[in-house]
């Protein structure tokens, strides 16, 4: 696919200047625009929109270095990037990965001379149910197999636009295989906005309260006590901002809500702005379902045509609300909701210092909510249903349902409801797992369980999840595991405190020396002693919870690092006699004088 | 709109001293004024808390906190001197020292660099840690001052000092994860193509040795300088000894 020559940078940037606005918080807006379009942020649009929106170029530059999905050199005309999560891993990923390439000519990251392709890898696409998954120009391709994988090279090197491939490809399923209180029914005729206008905003409150409903993004805040907050703090304009930002490896339901649930979902953010009193929301999506855009889009026109969103909703004086979509590029820290309202506002996603919370002071430092998308499509049944139909189900700390991706190793891969106090071993029957190895639990951050833990309830008493639930059977290794999380990390920690920053890296390069086969248990000891100070000490949650895999596999499947162990006490990080390779080759001797003796 | 109503004074404990505290105050706020030393590297009590380095990690009912973002509250039972902390701090600081180069004995800063005396008072003998030898450019374009991004920690102390006191927004962070680094705002990204100035605050805020001034070196003799003749928990920051 060409893309339009730079000189129509500085026209193209007018353009979406124009359509989007000029107000600086749009910068991340115009720069995904840009990117779409040139397939990279050229410098004349860099200048353009420093001198429309008040930034400077280096902080515009600084955006473009931190997210994923933007870049500063030209990417292919198709770009294709390979999700990289475990679960695509298991899938093959890897291999189709190689086979892509190798028909493409092309290494990974690297454009073709030409222009046409780019080929390359990304976190975790939210496919895991339908993988192994990839992205060409935004939009994602599921169920991806050798064959696929053959024509999509054809479709490339024939330069067939996208329209024209088959739409098989990018057919997303829902795949709901168990519903429950929340996905049980999907319609909803705007029925809690009038019973939030009939009884009042205190009244609506109340029920959320009664129903007990904790964030369901995993940090599990009460929702009702974030509302009331956000109702009290002092400042004028505020704002509700709903959570898509779904990137933690592994979990994939808020983009089937965001597809058959909208309605709810738009509408329990509605409610929460009448009670707290917000006219403006966003819907943070990650730039993964930027395919969800148009659906959305044309749900959100639908509710004001029918009075449910816009001006004088219901026809309510001053019940005013509206929603702008926001894109995401490629930053799981964004979903931490800090990070998240600095990209909202443009920036760089690095976390906020708290407090002060954002039910204080939020995006554009006024108090703003920002809460899960399931938490707003249950918000919204809880009002029209009220609080103790929610409270009926879960536990006396975990109120009503949660609901699971399941993927990995099982017959039922897909998105699954239980009430809270649910016991993993029921969630693994359903799905069809056998032979079970492991679990891991809400996600690369969360926690793995060995088999010897599958009684162990789904609950914030003792499992706190956010919905991520991937099973992997006895055949696996889980270093495997350990090794894509570990990377993971590293990609995606922000960089603004040090723990994190660096300690992250070097875990992932000790586990990469216990898979090389290089580790002693010193090294083992040593990742104990970095993944406790990032505990300990990191700046926020992402660096706070990096380190759980290596902590909990260590604990719990010793044997995937002791068997790999070289020696019992210690070994060097680097190999004395690799390290004088260069100079061999330089003199080029090859003889047994010039190579160091062998491991003592 | 600040009214004693009754004589009690606010006040938290630091290893078991007592330091009183202004509301608003954080824990780092008020062991200043107390004259009561945490090992700080990002915090400059003239800028806005930050947060990023944690050095300040101390302990707060079984929980570790950065000193400089924490609120101080009545009663706490503040943890800055046990074993655990000092572990804690120690690591961070050796993980300083590998992410970037910090070739002591070659730096000009030796001896009044607070990354390396916070070091000495925390007992740090060796880096420890696997060194990531990045490498890193030296901007001599400046005709006062020299970039040494070997020895930035990120602190942000120039980015902040250039865009909240100078007005100017000369630096940046640019990048992610491990690949975050200092920018310059210039058509070049050079420093002498920049708007910065031998007179800004920024030029004499780095607490290590990455922004240098020019045509002087070695004029205190190293075992003169700040910090070899007193510890760091005695004279505090090197930019509070700077003539700006």
């Amino acid at each position: 696919m060409s893309t339009p020559s730079i000189d129509q940078a500085a026209g193209f940037v007018a353009d979406s200047l124009a359509r989007r606005g000029r107000d600086p918080e749009l910068l991340l807006q115009h720069l995904i625009a840009v990117q779409r379009c040139f397939s990279f942020v050229p410098e004349e649009a860099v200048a353009a929109l420093a001198d429309a929106l008040g930034v400077t170029r280096t902080q515009i530059r600084a955006a473009v270095d931190f997210y994923a999905f933007l870049h500063e050199r030209p990417r292919g005309g198709f770009d294709i990037l390979v999700s990289d999560n475990i679960t695509d891993r298991m899938l093959g990923n890897q291999r189709l990965l190689r086979l892509l390439c190798e028909r493409l000519g092309v290494e990974p990251g690297v454009s073709r001379a030409d222009g046409r392709v780019t080929v390359d890898l990304t976190s975790c696409t939210g496919m895991c149910d339908q993988g192994p998954a990839a992205l060409v120009n935004g939009q994602a391709l599921t169920r991806l197999d050798p064959g696929r994988i053959d024509h999509v090279a054809d479709l490339v090197e024939e330069d067939t636009p996208l329209e024209r491939w088959p739409g098989e490809y990018f057919r997303v399923e829902d795949n709901i295989r168990r519903a429950g209180l929340l996905l049980s029914e999907a319609e909803t005729d705007g029925t809690s906005l009038r019973s939030l206008l009939a009884k009042g905003a205190d009244a609506a409150l109340a029920e959320v309260e009664r129903s007990g409903l904790r964030g369901r993004g995993g940090a599990g805040f009460t929702t009702a006590l974030k509302w009331k907050f956000c109702r009290e703090a002092q400042g004028g304009e505020r704002y509700v901002v709903c959570n898509a930002d779904e990137g933690e490896p592994g979990t994939f339901k808020d983009r089937v809500l965001l597809t058959s649930y909208t309605d709810l979902v738009v509408e329990g953010m509605t409610l929460c702005a009448g009670i707290i009193g917000a006219r403006k929301g966003f819907i943070y999506l990650r730039g993964e379902y930027a395919y969800l855009v148009p659906h959305l889009e044309s749900v959100l026109a639908r509710r004001r045509a029918d009075s449910l969103l816009g001006e004088t909703i219901l026809g309510h004086d001053g019940f005013d609300f509206d929603i702008d979509i926001h894109l995401g590029a490629g930053a799981y820290i964004c979903g931490e909701e800090s990070a998240l309202i600095e990209s909202l506002e443009g920036k760089r996603g690095v976390t906020r210092k708290r407090p002060p919370f954002p039910v204080t002071s939020g995006f554009l430092g006024r108090p703003t909510v920002v809460n899960n998308v399931e938490t707003f499509l249950a918000a919204a049944r809880v009002v029209e249903r009220g609080g103790y139909w929610f409270r009926g189900e879960g536990t006396d700390q975990s109120a009503g349902s949660k609901i699971l991706s399941v993927s990995g190793d099982c017959a039922r891969p897909g998105i699954y409801e239980y009430p809270f106090g649910t016991p993993v071993r029921r969630v693994l029957e359903d799905c069809g797992a056998q032979r079970v190895q492991a679990v891991q639990v809400s996600g690369a951050a969360g926690a793995t369980l060995s088999a010897a833990e599958l009684d162990r309830v789904l609950a914030f008493e003792d499992l706190p999840t956010a919905g991520s639930f991937m099973v992997f059977d006895q055949g696996r290794d889980m270093l495997d595991m350990v090794r894509n999380f570990a990377h993971f990390f590293v990609h995606e920690s922000c960089g603004f405190c040090t723990p994190c920053r660096v300690g992250g890296a070097l875990l992932r390069d000790l586990v990469e020396k216990v898979a090389a086969g290089q580790a002693s248990a010193y090294d083992l000891e040593e990742m104990r002693g970095i993944g406790a100070v990032m505990k300990k000490s990191s700046y926020c949650g992402l660096g706070a919870t990096a380190p759980n895999h290596v902590l909990h596999t260590l604990d719990k499947f010793p044997d995937i690092y002791g068997r790999r162990l070289r020696s019992a006490a210690y070994t060097p990080s680097f190999d004395l006699d690799a390290a004088l390779s260069e100079a061999r080759a330089l003199t080029g001797r090859e003889d047994a004088g010039a190579h160091l003796e062998a491991d003592a | 709109m600040k009214v004693a109503l009754n004589k009690t004074r606010n006040s938290f404990r630091l290893d078991g001293r007592e330091i009183p505290f202004e509301p608003g105050q954080t824990i780092m706020d008020a062991a200043l004024a107390a004259g009561a030393y945490i090992p700080h590297l990002c915090h400059n009590p003239q800028f806005a808390p930050h947060g990023s380095c944690r050095v300040c990690v101390v302990g707060v009912n079984a929980r570790q906190v950065s000193a400089c973002t924490a609120p101080a509250s009545e009663g706490l039972d503040v943890d800055s001197s046990s074993a655990e902390i000092q572990e804690t701090r120690k690591a961070i600081l050796q993980m300083l020292f590998v992410e970037g180069n910090h070739v002591c004995p070659a730096c000009e800063k030796s001896g009044a660099c607070q990354l390396q005396a916070v070091a000495y008072y925390t007992g740090m003998l060796a880096p420890h840690f696997t060194h990531f030898f990045p490498r890193r450019e030296v901007d001599a374009s400046h005709p006062d001052y020299v970039i040494d991004f070997n020895r930035c920690i990120l602190c942000e102390l120039c980015v902040r000092a250039s865009r909240d006191h100078d007005g100017k927004r000369v630096f940046a962070i640019s990048g992610r994860g491990l690949g975050s680094h200092l920018v310059i705002d210039s058509p070049s990204g050079r420093l002498g193509d920049s708007t910065f100035a031998a007179t800004d605050k920024a030029a004499h805020v780095c607490p290590v040795g990455a922004i240098l001034p020019k045509h002087k070196g070695y004029e205190v003799p190293i075992g003169e300088r700040l910090y070899d003749r007193e510890p760091i928990s005695e004279v505090g920051d090197v930019a509070a000894h700077e003539e700006a």
